[in-house]
Parts: structure tokens; sequence; C-alpha cells
């Protein structure tokens, strides 16, 4: 029976064709995401394939049987929520970032590094994500409503439904300025262009997003092992150096 | 039950296919004319451009508008000359937006219309000494009437159904930008489901009725 051999040699041939790990990541995480995936087969030879989107969505994928073995959320809710409802491994949960939240824009010398432009509102358009849907949105509220502007900028809002949009909105010049993710500005641990106000973390709840392992790679080794390899130093060296926390 | 914020979107979508419509009739019977008509050159290159939105995903659009308009775009750099300011996140940039998705909705049917009038009518008017401007508004628009019912309801409804194009530059402002394809969306990503089966329901119903009012008074057809 040379075939059914052959089968078994494909199930138990060694590392080089270990199982891969579907891994669905939150967009805002997906520059780092990439860095860390490339380590991670490089050191254990487990290949991590990546899908990006929105939390929410994910979210509706994973319960709709998606083959996701690992969810990198930008929240802790939805991580939370499917811990609840069954579909990850009770206790696999862990924060493995921080967000921060930057005041930012393309133009140099328009924002100050205290914040004070948004006192003296010379400006039309404050672009923030949706806080309904985005944490850095949320985040965004409950600075302005901190520094006592809320109501003062609330007209100035244009909303973006993501933070990606919302960051689009302030890079193409639509809005003077914008809470954006600091990820989102920072290349290799410096804010690349434009200017910016890095906000004080205490003006916010922390923006965390929790990892869980889901219901499908319970049994997966490679799973475990980038539960395992996220936790490391040399995967936080890679988040802090996109400007998250961790 | 809708609450004032729905409703607040719906007037809106409303005013927007509205003054859309009117804006594709007026420039766009014209242009479907010329298209109809021309023997020139360049009108196989204007068909496909005024086709382009049929096959173009919205965020395309939405995207090249939200940079064309911006402040280093070159119609955001007109309107700011003009002392306009920047159209993303207005009204009007809605609805030069909404012009541009809905405009082959418009042109298109118009075009075939005048195309199947053919050049007879026009010329029997022109032997009773009809001039041309005259012969356009007292034979070509009365035959071509079909033509412009289906093109006024399909200009209308697929602005009321414009989604990823409002998206992408809108910016989701209360009573400015934020029509019912985008609270539907913000509802249903917030999970308030309920409440968005009553616009995302009511969506539904209406583009039923507006398609099947469509088949019912378009006269050229044999009924069954």
């Amino acid at each position: 029976m040379p075939f059914r051999l052959l089968l078994v040699a494909l199930f138990f041939s060694g590392p080089a064709l270990a199982d891969p790990v579907q891994v669905a990541v939150a967009a805002n995480f997906s520059g780092p995401a990439k860095v860390i995936a490339a380590d991670f087969e490089q050191q254990t030879g487990h290949k991590a394939e990546l899908s990006f989107g929105a939390t929410g969505k994910l979210y509706a994928q994973i319960q709709n049987g998606a083959p996701f073995a690992v969810l990198l959320a930008a929240d802790t809710a939805t991580p939370a929520r499917l811990e609840q409802e069954g579909g990850a491994v009770q206790g696999s949960r862990f924060t493995y970032a921080v967000g921060r939240l930057v005041l930012w824009s393309p133009t140099p010398g328009v924002v100050d590094d205290r914040g004070e432009i948004l006192k003296k509102g010379a400006f039309r358009h404050l672009a923030v994500a949706n806080p309904k849907l985005a944490p850095y949105g949320a985040a965004a509220m409950e600075t302005l409503t901190a520094l006592g502007l809320l109501e003062a900028m609330q007209p100035r809002f244009v909303q973006g439904e993501n933070i990606a949009q919302t960051h689009q909105f302030v890079a193409s010049g639509n809005a003077e300025l914008g809470f954006v993710a600091l990820s989102q500005v920072m290349t290799a641990g410096k804010i690349a262009a434009g200017s910016a106000w890095i906000v004080p973390a205490d003006h916010h709840q922390p923006i965390r997003q929790d990892a869980i392992l889901l219901d499908k790679g319970k049994t997966n080794a490679a799973a475990r092992a980038w539960m395992e390899h996220l936790k490391g130093e040399p995967a936080k060296k890679v988040i802090r150096a996109f400007g998250y926390d961790d | 039950m809708p609450d004032s914020d729905d409703l607040a979107a719906i007037r809106l979508t409303l005013e927007l296919a509205t003054v859309t419509t009117l804006l594709l009739l007026l420039l766009g019977t014209p242009l479907a004319w010329w298209l109809a008509r021309s023997r020139s050159r360049w009108k196989g290159v204007m068909g496909a451009v005024v086709a382009l939105p049929l096959v173009l995903p919205p965020t395309v659009l939405g995207f090249y508008l939200l940079i064309t308009m911006g402040p280093s775009g070159p119609i955001g750099q007109l309107t700011q000359a003009l002392g306009l300011g920047l159209l993303p996140f207005t009204f009007p940039g809605l609805v030069v937006a909404s012009f541009l998705y809905s405009l082959p909705f418009v042109v298109q049917p118009i075009q075939n219309a005048f195309e199947t009038m053919g050049d007879r009518p026009l010329e029997v008017a022109a032997t009773l000494r009809a001039s041309p401007l005259d012969a356009f508004f007292t034979v070509a628009l009365p035959l071509a009437r079909p033509g412009f019912l289906t093109a006024t309801i399909l200009g209308f409804a697929h602005t009321v159904g414009e989604f990823g194009v409002v998206l992408m530059m809108g910016g989701n402002i209360p009573g400015v930008t934020r029509v019912v394809s985008v609270q539907i969306y913000s509802r249903v990503e917030a999970m308030e489901y309920t409440q968005s089966h009553w616009l995302a329901g009511g969506m539904l119903l209406f583009s039923f009725l507006i398609l099947l009012a469509l088949q019912t008074f378009r006269p050229d057809r044999r009924r069954p």
C-alpha cells in the first residue's frame, strides 16, 4: 500500500512540513505582526499565515467557522467575549501590546509637543476614529474629555470608520490634524514625518490589545508556539519599535 | 424604532439623491446627446470614462476623490483658489462624488434612447423648418421619455445606495455626510442589530419598490 505510506510520511515529516498556524491580526498591528512572523518562522520552523482585518469583522468570521488558530485583537473586549462564548481556550488570553494615541499632523510645526493647538483651535477638521467602533476613537474622546475640550471640538470632528481611515484623512491633508495610533506614524522608533503630540498615557484608559488561542488552535503545536513567541523578548522589542508599549 | 439620528440620515440621503439626480439630468443629457450623435474619435474614450464607475470599486473612486480634492490635489487647489474651500467632508463634496458615481446610470439610458430614435425624426422636423434646438426640445426629448424615466429612477436609487465613496470621503458627520448606508454600517459594526434592521430592512424594501416601479412603468414593455 504505497499510497497510504506516502500519506503517513506526509503527516509525520519533520519541522520542514510543520503545520502552519493561521493568525487573525487586527489591522493596526499588521506592521509588527509581519516582522514577528518572519522571526517566528526562522526560530521555530513553523509558518505563521497572517490575515488582517478589523477586530469586529474577525470576530464575526471566527464565530462563523473561520479557520484561525489565534486572534490578535485590537481590544480586550473581543477576546474576552470569545472566551465567554466558548470559541476560545480558557485562560489563554494575555495583553500583547498597549497602543499609544498621538495627535498628529503631516505638516511640521502644526502640532506642538503639548497639544496646545487643541485649545487655540486654528484648524477646521479634527480627524478621530469612530469611538463606538475603534478603541483609539474611544481613547481620543476620553482625552478630549480630560482636557475639557470635547464639546468645543465636536463640530470639527470628521470620523474615520477605523483608525486606518482616520490616518488617511490626515495623511491626505483633508483634515489638518487627527488622533491616530502612534504605530501608524512611527518608523524605527521615531515619528517619521510632520508634527505630533504623544498623548500622555494617563489621559485615557490604556488601549490594551489582547491575544487569545482559539478552539481551532487548541491542539496545534504551532499555535501554542506562536503564543509563547509573542510573549518573548524578541517579539516585545519589535512591538516597542513600532510604537506600542508592552 | 428609528431614532433621530436615523431620521436625520434618511433626510440627508433623500436630499443628496434629489440634488444629484437633478444635476445628472441637467448635465448628463447634453453629454448623452453628444455620445449618441457625435462622430468624434473621442467618443469611445468619453463613453469609457462615463462607464468607469460601473466597474471600479467605490473605494478606488473614493480614495482618488479624497486625494484629488485634498489640499495638494488638482481639484482641491482649484476649489481653494475659487474661495470654495475643500470639498471632502462637505455636502457639496458628496454631491460631486455621487454625480460621478451615478453618472453611467443616468447617461447610458438617455444615450440609448437617443440612439434608438435614429436620425429620421430630426430630419423630418428639419423639413418642417424646426431649428435644431427646437427639434431637440419638441421632438427628441419627448421621444426619449422612457430613457429619461429609467435614468431618473436608476440615478436616484443608485445614489441612495451609495456607500463606499461616501465612507471614504464623507467623514461621517451627522447631518452633513452621514447618509443611511453609512449609518447602517456603523450600527452593524457596533452590533446594534435591532436598530440596523429598521434601516437595512427599509433600504431593502425601498430598493425593491423602486425596481418594481421601473418594471411597471416602462412604457415600451409588453405587459403579460
